[in-house]
Formats: C-alpha cells, sequence, structure tokens
C-alpha cells in the first residue's frame, strides 16, 4: 500500500475541473428559466474551453501516473483528450438549434454530455482495469440516457432500450474476461498483469479464453461487425442532435480502449488477435459499405459508413507495429470530424416538423446554399476518401502500416470496399449538385452553429493540405 | 467430506437451483422471491470466503432493500408474461446451443485444470504469477477485521475507482429524474403560497358599460 501523494492531483486536473463544472451547471440550470437555458449552452462551452487549456498546460513530453499508477498520462492521452474536447464542443453546437427545434432544449443534455465526455477522459487515461470499466459504463451509461432524452419518441425509447440491453451484455463479456486475467495474474493494474501474460505458466489456451472476451466486449462497443447490430438503429432513433455525439467523440474513446485493452494488456497476444481482429474487418468494411447503399435514409447510411470506417480504424490495431497504431489513432480522430460534419449538415438542414433524413431532400442543395453544399461535398469527398482531404491520408496512412506488415490481400480487400464505398458518399453529391430542388430547402439556423460548420469543413480541408501536425502528434504517441 | 465442504456444496446447489427456478417461474412475484433465494445462499458462501461485511451488506441491501423495491414495481405494474414469452420457443434451441458451448468450455478452462488448489504456501510477490495452481489462502487470524481492511482499501488504493463510481451514481440519478420526472398540466392540484399571493387585478376584471337607458 503506497503513500498517496497529493502531488499527483495537478495531473488530474482537467478530470476534476470537468466533474465539478458539470455538477455547478446542474445547479445553475435549476435556477434558470427556459428563456434563459442558452446561459447553460454557454456556460457548458466555457467550460470545455478551459478544460483544453488546463489539459494543453499538462507535460506531455513524459509518462506520468497518479493514484497509484491506475491513471496514466502519456502523449496518446493527451492528444486524444484535446480531440474528444473539440468534438464534443462542435457537437453542443450543432445540437442546440435542433434541441430548440424539437422542444428538447434541456439542461440535461449539456450536462449528460459533460459526464459522458468525463467517461471518456477515464477511459483514454487508464491504467487499470477497473478504471477502465468505471469509465467505459461512466460514458455508456449517460449515453444511453442522452439516446432515451426524447421519451416521448417511440422510437428513440426503442433505440435506447436496445443501445441499453446490447451495451449491457458488451460489458458482461468484458467483465468476464477482465475476472479471468484477474484469476490469472493476481492483480488489475494493466503493467501488472501485461507481465504476467508474458511470463505466465498457464496454458495459452487460458489466456485466449480471456482474450477472446474482451475482443467480443471490445468490438461491441467499436460496432464492429459480426457486433453492429445497434449501431443502426441507434443513430437513427436518436434525435440528430444525440446522434451526432453519440457517432463522434465517443469512438476516440473507444479505440483508446482498445489500445489499452488488446496492447496495453495483452500486447504479448498479439499474433491471437491479429486474426480475430482480420476477420472482424473484413466483415465490418465488406457490409459496412455494401449496405450503405441500400439506405434511403442519411443517418442510417452514415451508421453504415461508421460500421466500414470501423473495419479502417481496426485494421491500423492489428498491424502491431508503432506506426499502425498512430496511422489508427489518427483515422479515428479524423473520422470523429468527419462524421461530425455529416451530422452538422444533416441538423442544419431540418427544421421544425422536417428532419431532412432522407437522401432526396438534399437535391438540389447547390443551388440554394452553396457554401454548405460545398462543406457537404467536403465531407463526403473525406469520408470516402478522396486527395487532397483529411480522408485520404488517414485511410494512406493505414493501407500503408498494413502493407508493412505484409498483409498485401488485407489492403487490397479495403481498397476494394473503399471503391464500393465511395459509390453512396458520391450519390449525395450528385442529388446536391446535379439534380434540382423539389421544395425550398429553408435555413433557419443561427450564425454560431454555421460558423461552427464552417470551421468544421474547413478543418477537413486544412488537415488534408497539411496532414503533418496531426500526424506528428500521433507518431509521437508511440515513438 | 467436511463440514465445510458440506455447507458448500448445500448452499452452492441451492443457489443454482434458485437461480434457474428465477428463469423459469411464471409467477414474477416467484421469481423474484426466488432471486432473494438467489442472494443469501450467495451471502452464505460470502460468508464462508470470510467476506463477512460483503455477506451482510448483500443481505442487507440487495435483500432488504431493492428486492422490496422490485416486488413493489411487480406488483404495482401489470405486467403480461405471455407476451413477453412470445418468440422464446424459437430461440431455445440457439440459446442452448450457445449455452452448452460455453458451459464445456468453462470446465475445461476454469475449472480445476488451471484454477485449481494444491497444498503449498501462497507466495505473494514476484512470483505470484509464476504459479500455475493456487495454495489454499491462510485462514486470517482472529483480530482481523473484514471491514476495516475493505475500508482501507477503499480509500487508499482503490480512491479512484472508488470516486468514478461516485460520479456514475450520481449520472443515473440525474438520468432516472430526467427520464421518469413529468410535470403533469391536467391535476387539479392546489398550491397554497400561489393562492394566498393573487392579486385583485388577475382574477377581477372592471368592465366599462354603457347605462342602459
Amino acid at each position: 500500500m503506497n503513500g498517496f501523494d497529493s502531488n499527483e492531483l495537478i495531473l488530474l486536473i482537467p478530470e476534476i475541473f470537468v466533474l465539478a463544472t458539470a455538477c455547478l451547471i446542474l445547479v445553475i440550470d435549476l435556477f434558470l428559466s427556459e428563456q434563459h437555458r442558452n446561459v447553460t449552452f454557454y456556460l457548458t462551452q466555457l467550460s470545455l474551453f478551459f478544460t483544453f487549456l488546463l489539459t494543453l498546460e499538462l507535460p506531455s513530453d513524459t509518462v506520468l501516473y497518479a493514484f497509484n499508477s491506475s491513471f496514466i498520462l502519456d502523449t496518446m492521452a493527451i492528444v486524444l483528450k484535446c480531440a474528444v474536447y473539440v468534438v464534443t464542443a462542435g457537437a453542443f453546437c450543432y445540437a442546440r438549434p435542433y434541441l430548440k427545434q424539437i422542444d428538447l432544449h434541456k439542461g440535461e443534455f449539456y450536462v449528460l454530455g459533460l459526464f459522458a465526455m468525463l467517461g471518456m477522459m477515464v477511459l483514454i487515461s487508464a491504467n487499470h482495469l477497473l478504471v477502465l470499466y468505471l469509465g467505459l459504463e461512466l460514458m455508456s451509461l449517460s449515453l444511453y440516457t442522452l439516446v432515451a432524452l426524447n421519451r416521448d419518441s417511440a422510437q428513440s425509447t426503442e433505440a435506447a432500450m436496445k443501445y441499453f440491453v446490447l451495451g449491457a451484455i458488451a460489458s458482461g463479456m468484458l467483465l468476464y474476461g477482465i475476472s479471468i486475467l484477474y484469476g490469472i495474474s493476481g492483480s488489475l493494474d494493466i503493467p501488472l498483469v501485461a507481465d504476467s501474460v508474458t511470463h505466465s505458466l498457464f496454458d495459452r489456451i487460458v489466456l485466449l479464453f480471456a482474450l477472446s472476451f474482451i475482443v467480443v466486449g471490445v468490438a461491441f462497443k467499436l460496432g464492429a461487425v459480426p457486433f453492429h447490430m445497434w449501431v443502426p438503429d441507434v443513430y437513427q432513433g436518436a434525435p440528430t442532435a444525440v446522434t451526432v455525439f453519440v457517432g463522434s467523440a465517443p469512438k476516440i474513446a473507444a479505440f483508446a480502449m482498445a489500445m489499452r485493452l488488446l496492447v496495453g494488456t495483452l500486447g504479448d497476444l498479439h499474433a491471437e488477435w491479429q486474426g480475430m481482429l482480420i476477420v472482424l474487418a473484413v466483415l465490418s468494411l465488406g457490409l459496412g459499405n455494401v449496405v450503405a447503399i441500400a439506405q434511403s435514409n442519411i443517418k442510417r447510411m452514415l451508421a453504415y459508413s461508421t460500421i466500414g470506417h470501423i473495419g479502417f480504424i481496426l485494421m491500423g490495431v492489428l498491424s502491431g507495429t508503432a506506426a499502425g497504431f498512430s496511422a489508427a489513432m489518427f483515422y479515428s480522430i479524423v473520422y470523429a470530424l468527419m462524421t461530425l460534419g455529416a451530422f452538422g449538415v444533416v441538423i442544419l438542414m431540418s427544421r421544425a416538423g422536417f428532419e431532412a433524413e432522407n437522401l432526396d431532400d438534399y437535391k438540389g442543395l447547390n443551388e440554394k446554399h452553396p457554401w454548405f453544399a460545398f462543406m457537404m461535398l467536403v465531407f463526403m469527398f473525406s469520408l470516402a476518401g478522396v486527395p487532397p482531404l483529411v480522408g485520404f491520408h488517414a485511410k494512406l496512412a493505414v493501407l500503408r502500416a498494413v502493407l508493412e506488415v505484409d498483409l498485401v490481400w488485407l489492403a487490397i480487400v479495403a481498397v476494394l470496399f473503399s471503391v464500393v464505398g465511395a459509390f453512396y458518399y458520391l450519390r449525395i453529391i450528385k442529388l446536391m449538385y446535379f439534380d434540382s430542388a423539389e421544395s425550398e430547402l429553408l435555413i433557419d439556423k443561427p450564425l454560431d452553429m454555421k460558423v461552427a460548420l464552417s470551421l468544421n469543413g474547413l478543418l477537413v480541408l486544412g488537415l488534408g493540405i497539411m496532414p503533418g501536425v496531426l500526424m506528428g502528434w500521433c507518431f509521437s504517441a508511440f515513438a | 467430506m467436511s463440514f465445510v465442504q458440506v455447507i458448500f456444496y448445500l448452499f452452492a446447489v441451492m443457489m443454482l437451483v434458485a437461480a434457474l427456478r428465477v428463469i423459469t417461474v411464471r409467477n414474477p412475484v416467484h421469481a423474484a422471491l426466488f432471486l432473494v433465494l438467489t442472494f443469501i445462499c450467495t451471502s452464505v458462501l460470502w460468508l464462508m470466503l470470510e467476506a463477512e461485511f460483503l455477506a451482510i451488506v448483500l443481505v442487507l441491501v440487495y435483500v432488504g432493500a431493492v428486492m422490496v423495491l422490485f416486488l413493489f414495481v411487480v406488483m404495482l405494474l401489470n405486467i403480461n408474461i405471455e407476451s413477453l414469452r412470445e418468440g422464446f420457443v424459437q430461440y431455445v434451441p440457439v440459446g442452448i446451443l450457445i449455452a452448452l458451448a460455453l458451459f464445456v468450455q468453462m470446465i475445461i478452462i476454469v475449472g480445476p485444470n488451471h484454477f485449481g488448489l494444491q497444498d503449498s504456501v501462497l507466495t505473494i510477490g514476484p512470483n505470484y504469477f509464476a504459479q500455475k495452481n493456487f495454495a489454499y489462502p491462510a485462514p486470517a487470524a482472529a483480530e482481523y477485521s473484514n471491514t476495516e481492511m475493505l475500508g482501507r482499501a477503499i480509500f487508499t488504493d482503490y480512491l479512484y475507482p472508488f470516486e468514478i463510481a461516485a460520479v456514475i451514481l450520481l449520472v443515473a440519478i440525474i438520468a432516472a429524474i430526467s427520464l421518469a420526472l413529468r410535470k403533469r398540466t391536467d391535476t387539479k392540484r392546489q398550491n397554497p403560497a400561489q393562492q394566498i399571493q393573487v392579486r385583485k387585478q388577475d382574477r377581477l376584471r372592471i368592465v366599462k358599460m354603457e347605462a342602459e337607458e
């Protein structure tokens, strides 16, 4: 039992700050009348901004531990946390006008969003299996509630129920795997477990048994085929304001979870989980990209496209090299930014009583609003992986990492399915630019959302032209 | 078989049967009561592991509080069990197959082959993980306090997870309130404070009328 050093608390300043402001905003929101609800929004954005500044103040060049090394602060943690703040702030910006138009603008949305983000931060910095699990539950529990927030909608309630039940099964799988690891090592500390996995006298089969449960748990949370059933239903059933959040930031946290569990804890079993992840990646790429073609609902289409992109992230992880990990990390951050923007446009197009969910609703957008049609073009081209946008660099980095470990056939499969996937992204661009509008396509969103969406689009464009900065951070995380 | 083993197998079998009855019995109230029995048997097993505090807490919190609430809900809500059972038969073969496969795997892997006990002294230290089988843990000394050790562990080594668990509970409260609290506008409830604060101009309207001739 080591002594507790209060100096270590300085490393958790961002987490403590988020927790404190979330509680404060929860109380302040109680005393605000309906017409002052915007104050909650501004306070939330302000707290995200200060959390960002606080995280930047932390030392990023060394690996630091706190709380008997159950908390780890490395370059990966800092970069991923900063990405989560940016994506969360963007999601809140897009969510506010949508929540107002469906009469759901409540303070709980922002508070639960902050708590979900706190869960992601805990998950990203976990160096102890119990902490990792608790961070995951904190994130998931907040997300289930957010999905169910529109409680009068039967569709949202059903989506939340599915998400909750399948999420609980996934957590159960993960916990069972962790419990066997505890039986093997007598510890839950990730470095100690990793050490005992390396030196274990147990038969390989025991380790594989634990590994298979952990892979299933991770695949459930990432939404990889065949554990993807919840993704389309949740994306479609949740209010779009929640979908934009659920679909973006948690993917970054799920990537961190996969890294901490598979690479950090079970790195010694790389040869074994590489095979499992190859199956998951190929199935995800195939099913995600092919089924997305058949969708006429844009939220459902983006959900299937998510599944396809998860395949790419898994490919980076399964390569097992530093280049592969940094490529997957780059991919997950970039993917979150692109999805954020794509759902942002869906919200932008919607208005009271009109959801803009169907692909046909985007016909002729270029005639009426050329700037936002161009933004959507940027997001779609980037998701499809067209140079010079950032999605191209992400795909290229992953493919290069896979080729380095001589999995040429896997790279070919990924490229083929990306070409298949390009079809449904290009279809939206065709509808926007080459068809004429059927309705008047009114946009009634406030200026801050338009500015945020434009910045989001320019960020995707800018990162595509100069990917070096973000790529450099991702590489330094695994150098 | 020693006395301890007799007690163990007695309660273990009782627990399994009760757990099985929870999902097979038709009446939801009976299912809840079988769940109570499962918890009590579990707490006896925990007592045998010298986890006295956890055993008592399980009875007090789960049996005493959670299950009573559970029974209330079951009795207050008129749940149609038959409609919940639709499709049950359809999925039974697949379910049995998966359960059987998992069961066999568990016996082979988590069973005594790999996690068995051996009659040597347990060594805690760098060689802990190098042991294949596990020695019998030494019984705790007479003055050993389970509660104290648990408290120590929670507030030193596990302080961080403990705080996160507290935040999860807070989120659960916020979630429950925001999903379940409904302000009903159609009730005729009276608010005395508002009644007292009422002013003349809120209720009375003086209408000027032309005097009739």
